[in-house]
Parts: C-alpha cells; structure tokens; sequence
C-alpha cells in the first residue's frame, strides 16, 4: 500500500483546499457577525442547509444560478431573524433556539426536496454558478494553477472578509456592533439601539451562511442533496473560535478546515483507506483544534439576553 | 423633578419625590444603601421611566425617553458601574454614538483624536486616548466617563457613587476636577452615601430615606448629626460591645501568598498575614487592590502560585475547598447573586450546601432529608429568615434574609475562621446591624474573623486589629486604638507611614 | 402580622400558579407547533386533518398501533433522559445520537461474540457494556471541556459525526455479515430482549427505559451527587464556593448522559433488530433533545414527551403510506415544539393576549 505523497499533495489539492474552505469562511464570518452582537448561532448549520435547498428550488425555477444566491442569502436571512426574535425579542435560550433551527431544517429540507422533485434524497441538477479563469494569474507557475480558476464565489470570499474587517473595525457601525456584543447596557447609554443592532447582526450571519449553502449547492455541485452540509455549520463554528473572532483569523481558520475537507476528499479517492475513516479527520481535526485552543478562546461578547427597564 | 414615583416587582423605590437642582451648584443626594438615589437619577437620565411624576429642564417640562434623550438636554450621567466598553480605546468609548466619519462611511480617527485632546485640556482631565479601556487602572476609566459625558454636551452631570471606588487622594482629584467644572458653569449632582464627603463638596443636599425625601438643605446649615439623623433616624451605631479577648491564638497564618488576576496579572505579590482566635482582623483597602483573589486564595478557589496558607497548624495551601469546608473555614462571599447562593434552589438547599456529603447526607449516595429539614427549621428560626416557609425558592426572599441564608449557613457549622468579604454590601440598616452583629458573636465564641470591607466605618466599628492592602500586598497591621482614619485612608492610598 | 400571612399566602398561590402554568406552556407549543405543521401541510397541498388523522389512528387505534408507538417511544425515553441529565449540570450533550451509536455497536458484539452465556448474564453484561460505552463516549466531551474549556455543543456534535463513521466502518469492514447489506450478523439468542407484545416489535427495552426514568428521578432529586449537579446547573460559582468539584461534576453527568443514550442503544439492537445495521437509528438523538425540552426537563415528563413523539413516529409511518404525504413532516413538527418551546416568552404574550 505504498503511496506516493505525490499523488496526495498536488495542485489540486490545494485548489481543492481553497473551493472547501469557502463555504467554512462564510459562515464563520457570519457566525462572527452573530457572536459579535452578543447571540450564539449554532443554527448556522440548519441555515446553510435550508439555503442551499432554496438556491437550488430558485435556480431550477428561473434558470438563473444568481437568482438562486441572491434567493439563498434571503433564505438565510429569514432564518436569521427567527432565531433573532426568538432570543432577542422572546430572550429565548440561544442553543435551543439554534438546535431547533437545525432540526427544522433536517426535516424541512427534506420535506421540500421530495414535493418538489419527489425524491428526498437529491434534487435535479440545475443550472450553477461557473468557474471563471483570471487570466495573468492563472499562468504564474505553481501558484496559478491553485488560485487561477474558481468559482466567482470563491474570489468573493477574500473581498467579503476584508470587508467585514473594515466594516468591523473601521467604522462607526463596527464600533457599535462591538459595544453591543460586550456591554450592551454601555452601548444604551451611548444612544445605540441595542436591538436593531443584534436583530441586524444575526440575520447578517444568517445571510452569509446563505452565500456560504449557496456555494455548496450552485457552484461546487449543482444540485441539492440530503445533509449536504455535512456539519460544516459547526465546523464554522470551531474555525470561528479558532480565528478568535476575527475576519483573517476566519480565513486563515477557514482555509486549515477547508484543506481537511479536500485531503479527505482526496485520500478516498485514492482509496488507501477505508472511507468512513476518511470521512472522520475533519471531525477529529475540529475536535483536537479545540481542544490545542486550551483557555484562548475568549470570546468577545456577554451573551445574555439584554433587557430594557 | 416632581412627584416621581418608581416601583420595581416587591419594591417601592421611589415614593413622591420633589427635587430640583440649581444650575452651576454641586447638589448632594444623599442616602443610605437602597434609598433610591440611583433609581431617581437613572430617571432623570432616561434609564429608567417613571410610574408617576414629571421632569422640568431649564424650566421646559419634558419626559426623558432615553439616556440619548437625557443627552440632547444636556444630562449626562457617570454610573457607579461603568458604562465602557472594554476592548475599545478611550478615545473609541468617548465617541461611541456620534462618531465623526470620513468619506461617508470610515471612521475619522484624527479628528477624534482632535476633537478629545481639546477636552482634555480644557477641563485638565488626562488620558492617554489610544489605550484600550480594560488596561486602565479605576481612577482613569473614571475620567474617562466624564469625559465621555462633557464630549456630549452634558451641562448637568450625575455621578453615582464616584468615590466608591477611589483612593482619597484619587477622591481629592475628583472634587478639583468637580469644582472646576463648577466654575466652567457646569452643575453636578454627586450622588453618595457618604456622609463627609458630601458636606465637603456640596452646596446643597437632599436627604433620601427608603424613597422619600426627607429634606433639602443648604451644606452650611447641616452638620454630620442632622444629615445622619435624617438618613437613618436615628443615631447610627457605630460602636460593638465586645467581649474580652482573652486566650488568643493565632489560626490563619498567610505567608509570601502570591496569585494572579483572571487576566494573568500578578494579584497578590506575596502577602504575609494572621488572624488569631477571638478577634476580628479588618482589612481596608479600596477595591482592586487584591481582596478579590485574595479571598479566593484562602477560600481554594483560586491557586496559590507561591507561598503558604496553614490553618491551625496544618497547611491548606493545596486544599480543595471542600477539604477547607470541613475543616473549618467559612466564607460569606462578596457578591452574594455569584457565589454565595443558588437563586433557583429552595431556602433549605441553600442552607445545606457546602454540607451535603457530610451532615446532610445518609450515607455516600443519598441525601437526609430528616436532618435537612429539622436543621434548616432551626436555622431559619436562630437566624431570623423571613420567608414563607423552607421550599420558597431563594430569589423570592430581600437581599437581608438571603444574605441571613448566607450567615446562617456559614456560622452553623462551628467554624474556626470566618473570611467574610463586603458582608453588608447591599443590605438595608436592620440586615446589617444583624449580620455585624452576628460576626463580633463570633469573635467572641473565639473564631477567628478576617473581615474586608471597602466601607472604612464597618471596619472601624468592628475590627480588633486593622491590616491594610494595596496593590496585592499588607502595607501594614495595627491595633485599633493605635491608629487613625487618616493614617488607614493614607496608607490605602500607598503612602507611606510616619 | 396578618399582613405577613396574606403576603406568604399570596406567594404561595403564585408559586403553585407559576407551576402550573409551566406545564401550560409545554401544551401550548405542543398545539402551536401542531398548527403550524397544518399549515405548511395545507400549503404544500395536503390535507391537514387527513394527515393528523392518519397518524392518531395509527398510533393508538388499535393494540397494534399502541405497541408500534411504545417501541417508537422506547429509545427516545433514552435519549431524552440523556439530554436531560446534561442539561441539569449546565451542559448542552447534542450527541446523544452518537453515544447511541456507540452503546448499539459494542453491545451488539457483545451479543455476538460471548454466544456461551446463559440469559441471565449475556443480557445485563452486553446492556452494561453498551451503557459503559456510550458513557465513555459522552465523556471524551467532558474531558475536552473540563480540561481545555472546549465547548460541548461542537465537541458531542462532531463526536457524533466520528461515532456514526466510526460504527460504519466496523460494520462495513471488520465486522460485516456476508451479503450486500451493511450489517452484522445477529446476536445470540441468550442476548435478545425478549418481545413482550408481539406482533409487535415492543421489548422488554420499554422496561429497562422505565427503570431508568425512576431511577433519574431519584438520582435527581434524592442524592448528593444529583443536588450536586443541580447546583452546579443552576450556579457554577455558588456550587464551586460550596465545595462542588466542577470538573467532576462534568465528567459525572457527561458520563451518566452517555451512559443513558448509550443504554437505549443496547436496548434497541437487543429487543428489536438483534444485530446493528448501518444506519438503524432515524435520528432518535435529536428526538431525545426535543422531547426532553417539551418534557419540561423533568423525567416524568420527558416519559409522556417520548410517547408523544413515538406516536407521532409510529402514526407518521402509517400517515405515509396512507395519504402519501412525506414522513419528515414528523421532524418539522418535532423543530417546531423546540422552537416555540424555546420561547416561552412568546406563548405567555400569546396566552395574554387570549386572556384580554
């Protein structure tokens, strides 16, 4: 069972690395967004879920793979303000309302896929997003190959995580969104509304584990399947805590977890082991990330549930 | 303000309050813990909206909707709690809410950085505006707040207990800053419940008792007597009678005791102390200075990361608080919501806590309830707990009968040492003399008690020796009636003897 | 003094009032969540009250239906307790349905391969190690948190993933029975629970769950280690200043919720399938969780809750075959009770607004 490491690491590997770690990079940004606020989201998964399948269900309608993003970042959203009205507004408990959503979208999803395209398993194949080639990039030797051609959703990635940084921690919003998450009561004070903010923070993280389910569905498959998401929610969730809470600690976070994605991908492809252990080492590499993560992860945010007199 | 009231669930806060300030005047609003001083100017401050009564500004009658509001009229409030948020700089925290922008969108940190120094310097407040708030030492996130409250706007400012976290240097400070800003034309309402400082500083004062004003008037015409007697009633105690403490013996004895903060900061920097049987040790100190971890450090909750904690002779450094439990020690915790009881378990399983695998319980598995019952029937008669029976669960008892929950538990095991920290925090005059009351009968059965107090009159009237901290180590230890209050406030504040 | 007896006597009403109604708002997301499903029914093109009716007769209309429901209930009473227990000490144990697994798998090769035993051993011994084994599993979480502070919703989550991989691979591999499907070959008949309502598929599993349910309550509300975890639960910092060890307490009640799902397992691949095959469990991890919620996390309650949802399983399989309309809509139901029992607040504006 020799194998050679070269069959194992190669361009695509690491072009694969990239492809995986974009929906891992939204949806931790969104996660991040929700923290920030001061709400646990632990319903990402259950949000990226759902928007997949309504990516999907718009783009098999229109024919427009675009459409279709723009249809699930709203799918998203709307997921988003349930759990913001359910821990804002109703000061619910944040991991129920969360673990709620992700079962309501287990069975919701399923629900969908077998009246609209009777079969709970897969959808149909609809139209996708395509690759794009940047031209002068995609010839520089060794690195051209891995950046050179993906998914516009893929370059989307960077420019939405330097976004977030400048919106973050370059203008007032940022400011704010901080004060809230860390000591609302302050921010009150300060004449912010406290509550527009956390409402607009976890449907914001809502809509982005939308673009992130949008990417599993309409660019790296082009069809809805049961489960697609495989638990990346929550492995967002750990690269979340990983990048300690900051956009290019996300990314760089994003892209450790999206290369376990793709050597597992790879190395069953390979055969060299049985899948079901291949399948394990995002699992294990999650859980032993947080465990070498001993007393650093300090959030950044008092997550109770804020009160008006 | 007229004829505000305000009441929460089980408390009547405020009760019909007239209270007008003049302008340009430092107007004192004085009461004891709880007579809702904090809750009238949270009012005026928009915090808070009031059952009944009106608000006139400048003469113009207006309901203040929200603290934004209170701003735009030109009230600005420092909050004995402070409202900074702590990752962000000052100069961040100072802006929060009107922060000025460049290109539409971005912060403008150099006008920021402008539009503050000029501040500064006009009301010779320092700072330095680029530093998180979370590294600043109590006396500056202060200022800071003030700063915050002038950078809006504020002709009137509220400050809610300032000096209660000061050094009375520090406090010195703050009345220079508070007349300066008197003379800029700025009014000040100092809110506090100290009786001498108000005099020092106010030009006129209102007396709050239990949500009513007892009275207004001019700071040369009051003296300490009246404003305490309006205060209290009465002629507040100041003074126990104690026993004789004969036969004492050393039972703590803290050596080189080193720790750090949460932060990782060096907290105790090596601490050298005793507390002997029969007697109270008082340790003033002004909050922050290491009482916290302290407290935990001689409690097990916190590890020792150098020297030695021996009771009795044996050496507890290491021990589990449970092992300290059983061997004597007994802790009346400083915040009482966090550490000291469970709100949603019943009046009786409060009181057994701390005692369940040993007293309370029939054997390594079960619980006895039988003795759990009858104990806690006797404690709640001994020690006076108010409530509607033992499976009440605790949050619906007052803060004195929880805190009498508290004592109750700690002194019926017979303890040998008692570390009772701000064991009054909170609680309304009875529930005080009580519990007071109940640690010098302690002392005089012979346990030893190690009581830490930032009200620098408890630990007057009850202490036997007084140990003061600063800056994670004991400056000095000295019998009562060796020293002064001056000497205890200097010391407090770092300087030096003699 | 009659004023102190008024005020106790009036704290008293509102206590016994504030219970009561606790098991008001558990109905009422019960109805809430029920409605709601009607109408995603309604709009998908169903209809509602055939739906519901379907799914009442077949879960309690006749003998047979009773014991489909009870069998259905039986490891959700498992995994509910689990979650509960968890959720007593604080801790959020979302992979139940992985120590089920892995109660499941080790049991049933315990059913395999001691095949010498006498009933009376081979049952207790294999329903001890798949307990054992769940325990240990729901403890990995605990250590991880007790240790390095890693959070237990993600830790028990991926462990979840791993145990369901991880059972995959044994019964595809090392342990697979000759033929196409993904299964073991059965247990010995010395380690089947035996059926005790047949045609149905009812075990004495129902037994040990009730067992169990008694045996959480007292553990609960009558030992030390149960008032311990209570406090911890409910106050770290109180339970810690009282001289609770909180890191045990952890590893107890990660061990004891593991245990619990890892037990319902072993109850599972010995009453019912007598072997374990890929992919046996529908998900009764998360049924656990939401009935627990709507149990009011209590055990008695969570005993009524499970039936519930064993009904709604049971009658949701016959309502597929007889209207046609998809299963899942079981699971929509199922999130719908959590989310609404997730807000409380919500359902007392709701009641409120009725009282008006």
């Amino acid at each position: 069972m020799m194998v050679n490491l070269l069959d194992v690491i190669s361009v695509g590997l690491f072009a694969a690395a990239i492809r995986m770690a974009t929906p891992i990079v939204y949806a931790a940004l969104g996660g991040m967004f929700s923290e920030r606020v001061g709400v646990v989201n632990i319903g990402m998964e259950g949000m990226m879920l759902t928007s997949a399948l309504g990516g999907v269900a718009v783009s098999y309608y229109t024919g427009n793979p675009w459409l279709g993003v723009a249809a699930a970042m709203a799918t998203g959203g709307l997921l988003g303000l349930v759990h913001a009205v359910v821990t804002v507004k109703y000061a619910g408990n944040q991991i129920v309302s969360g673990t709620g959503l992700n079962i309501l979208a287990m069975g919701f999803t399923a629900y969908m896929s077998q009246i609209l395209w009777g079969s709970r398993g897969a959808s149909e194949r609809v139209a996708g997003i395509k690759d794009i080639t940047i031209p002068i990039l995609s010839d520089v030797p060794v690195i051209g190959p891995i950046i050179g051609t993906h998914s516009p959703l893929v370059y989307l990635m960077p420019v939405v995580t330097i976004l977030c940084y400048v919106v973050l921690f370059r203008t007032p919003l940022g400011l704010h969104i901080r004060a809230v998450g860390e000591h609302p009561t302050a921010a009150e004070t300060a004449g912010i509304d406290v509550v527009k903010i956390k409402y607009m923070g976890v449907i914001v993280s809502g809509m982005l584990a939308g673009l992130g389910g949008a990417f599993l569905s309409l660019s790296h498959l082009n069809l809805f399947a049961r489960g697609m998401t495989g638990g990346r929610g929550f492995i967002a969730l750990a690269a979340l805590i990983f990048g300690k809470w900051m956009p290019f600690g996300v990314l760089g976070a994003g892209l450790l977890f999206g290369f376990a994605d793709a050597l597992q991908m790879r190395l069953q492809s390979l055969g060299i082991l049985p899948p079901q252990i291949i399948l394990m080492i995002p699992y294990v590499l999650t859980v032993a990330i947080l465990a070498g993560m001993v007393g650093r992860a300090r959030p950044p945010s008092d997550y109770k549930p804020y009160k008006r007199e | 303000m007229q004829g505000i009231t305000k009441s929460f669930p089980g408390v009547l806060a405020n009760d019909h309050i007239d209270f007008s300030v003049e302008k340009g005047a430092i107007h004192g609003l004085l009461g004891e813990n709880g007579a809702g001083k904090t809750v009238l100017m949270s009012i005026l401050y928009g915090l808070y909206r009031p059952d009944e009564g009106s608000i006139a500004v400048d003469g113009r009658e207006v309901r203040v909707d929200s603290p934004a509001h209170a701003m735009r009229l030109g009230i600005g409030m420092v909050h004995q709690h402070f409202m900074l948020v702590p990752s962000l700089t000052v100069l961040e925290n100072i802006t929060l809410g009107r922060e000025p922008v460049m290109n539409g969108f971005l912060l403008d940190r150099k006008r920021m950085h402008r539009d503050v120094k000029e501040f500064c310097d006009r009301y010779r407040l320092d700072v330095d505006l680029t530093a998180p708030v979370y590294t600043l030492p109590v006396g500056v996130q202060q200022r800071v707040e003030i700063l915050k409250a002038l950078y809006r706007g504020a002709d009137a400012l509220i400050l809610d207990e300032p000096t209660a976290v000061l050094t009375p240097i520090e406090a010195e400070e703050l009345f220079g800053a508070m007349r300066a800003l008197k003379a800029e034309g700025k009014t000040v309402i100092f809110i506090s419940h100290k009786l001498r400082e108000v005099l020092a500083i106010c030009d006129r004062i209102t007396v709050l008792k239990r949500g009513r004003v007892m009275d207004t008037v001019a700071a040369e015409a009051a003296t300490e007597e009246s404003l305490a007697q309006m205060m209290v009633g009465r002629k507040i105690v100041y003074e126990f009678q104690k026993g004789d403490a004969a036969g004492q013996k050393p039972v703590l004895t803290v050596s080189g005791l080193k720790a750090l903060s949460d932060r990782g900061i060096p907290a105790l920097k090596g601490i050298d102390l005793e507390v002997n049987s029969h007697e109270i040790l008082g340790l003033a100190g002004v909050e922050g200075n290491g009482q916290t971890e302290l407290v935990e450090a001689l409690t097990g909750l916190r590890e020792a990361v150098e020297g030695t904690v021996v009771l009795n002779g044996e050496d507890i450094t290491k021990a589990t608080p449970l092992k300290r439990i059983r061997m004597g020690v007994a802790h009346i915790p400083e915040d009482r919501y966090k550490r000291g009881v469970v709100p949603d378990f019943s009046v009786m399983e409060n009181l057994i806590m701390g005692g369940q695998r040993d007293r309370f319980a029939k054997n390594s598995v079960a619980l006895d309830f039988r003795e759990a019952s009858s104990c806690s029937d006797e404690m709640m008669m001994s020690y006076q707990i108010q409530a509607p029976g033992k499976n009440t669960p605790l949050k619906f008892l007052s803060g004195g009968n929880q805190q009498r929950v508290v004592v109750a538990r700690e002194f019926s095991r017979n303890p040998k040492l008692v570390v009772a920290a701000q064991p009054t925090r909170g609680l309304d005059v009875g529930a005080t003399e009580y519990v007071r009351g109940k640690l010098v009968e302690m002392r005089d059965n012979g346990v030893a008690v190690l009581l830490i107090s930032a009200d620098l009159d408890e630990i007057w009237a009850l202490s036997d020796r007084i140990a003061v901290i600063y800056e994670g180590k004991i400056v000095a230890v000295k019998p009562v009636n060796e020293t002064t209050e001056q000497e205890i406030g200097l010391l407090m504040a770092g300087g030096r003897n003699g | 003094m009659v004023e102190k007896l008024t005020g106790a006597a009036r704290k008293t009403l509102a206590d016994v009032w504030r219970g009561s109604e606790g098991a008001l708002f558990q109905v009422a997301a019960i109805l809430l969540a029920f409605i709601v499903g009607a109408l995603v029914l309604y709009a998908s093109g169903y209809d509602p009250v055939l739906a519901y009716a379907a799914m009442l007769k077949g879960a309690f209309g006749d003998m047979y239906g009773i014991g489909q429901t009870l069998t259905q209930a039986t490891p959700i009473i498992f995994t509910s307790l689990a979650f509960l227990i968890s959720s007593k000490a604080g801790l959020f144990n979302i992979g139940a349905e992985g120590q089920f697994l892995m109660g499941a798998f080790t049991s049933s090769l315990v059913g395999i391969y001691l095949a010498g035993l006498p009933w009376i051993l081979h049952i207790p011994l294999a329903l001890l190690v798949g307990a054992v084994a769940g325990g240990a599993w729901g403890l990995i979480a605990a250590v991880l948190k007790a240790r390095f502070n890693a959070h237990e919703v993600i830790t028990t989550m991926m462990l979840s993933y791993v145990a369901a991989y991880l059972t995959g691979y044994m019964v595809n591999y090392p342990f697979k029975a000759p033929g196409w499907v993904s299964q073991t070959v059965k247990i010995a008949p010395t380690a089947e629970l035996p059926r005790i309502l047949p045609p149905t598929q009812l075990s004495a599993g129902i037994i040990v769950a009730l067992a169990l349910v008694a045996f959480t309550a007292y553990l609960l509300r009558k030992t030390i280690l149960g008032f311990e975890l209570r406090a911890i639960g409910l106050n770290p910092s109180a339970a810690e200043s009282a001289g609770i060890s909180i890191n045990r307490g952890i590893m107890m009640a990660m061990f004891f919720s593991g245990a619990m799902a890892g037990l319902g397992g072993a109850c599972e691949i010995l009453g019912v399938h007598r072997r374990f095959i890929e992919g046996f469990s529908p998900g009764y991890g998360w049924d656990g969780l939401a009935v627990a919620l709507v149990g009011g996390l209590d055990p008695v309650g969570s005993l009524l809750a499970s039936i519930l949802f064993g009904a709604l399983r049971s009658g949701g399989m016959i309502m597929t075959r007889a209207t046609k309309v998809p299963l899942d809509i079981v699971i929509i139901l199922q999130a719908l009770v959590i989310l609404f029992v997730a807000a409380p607040m919500f359902i007392r504006s709701l009641l409120k607004r009725r009282r008006k």
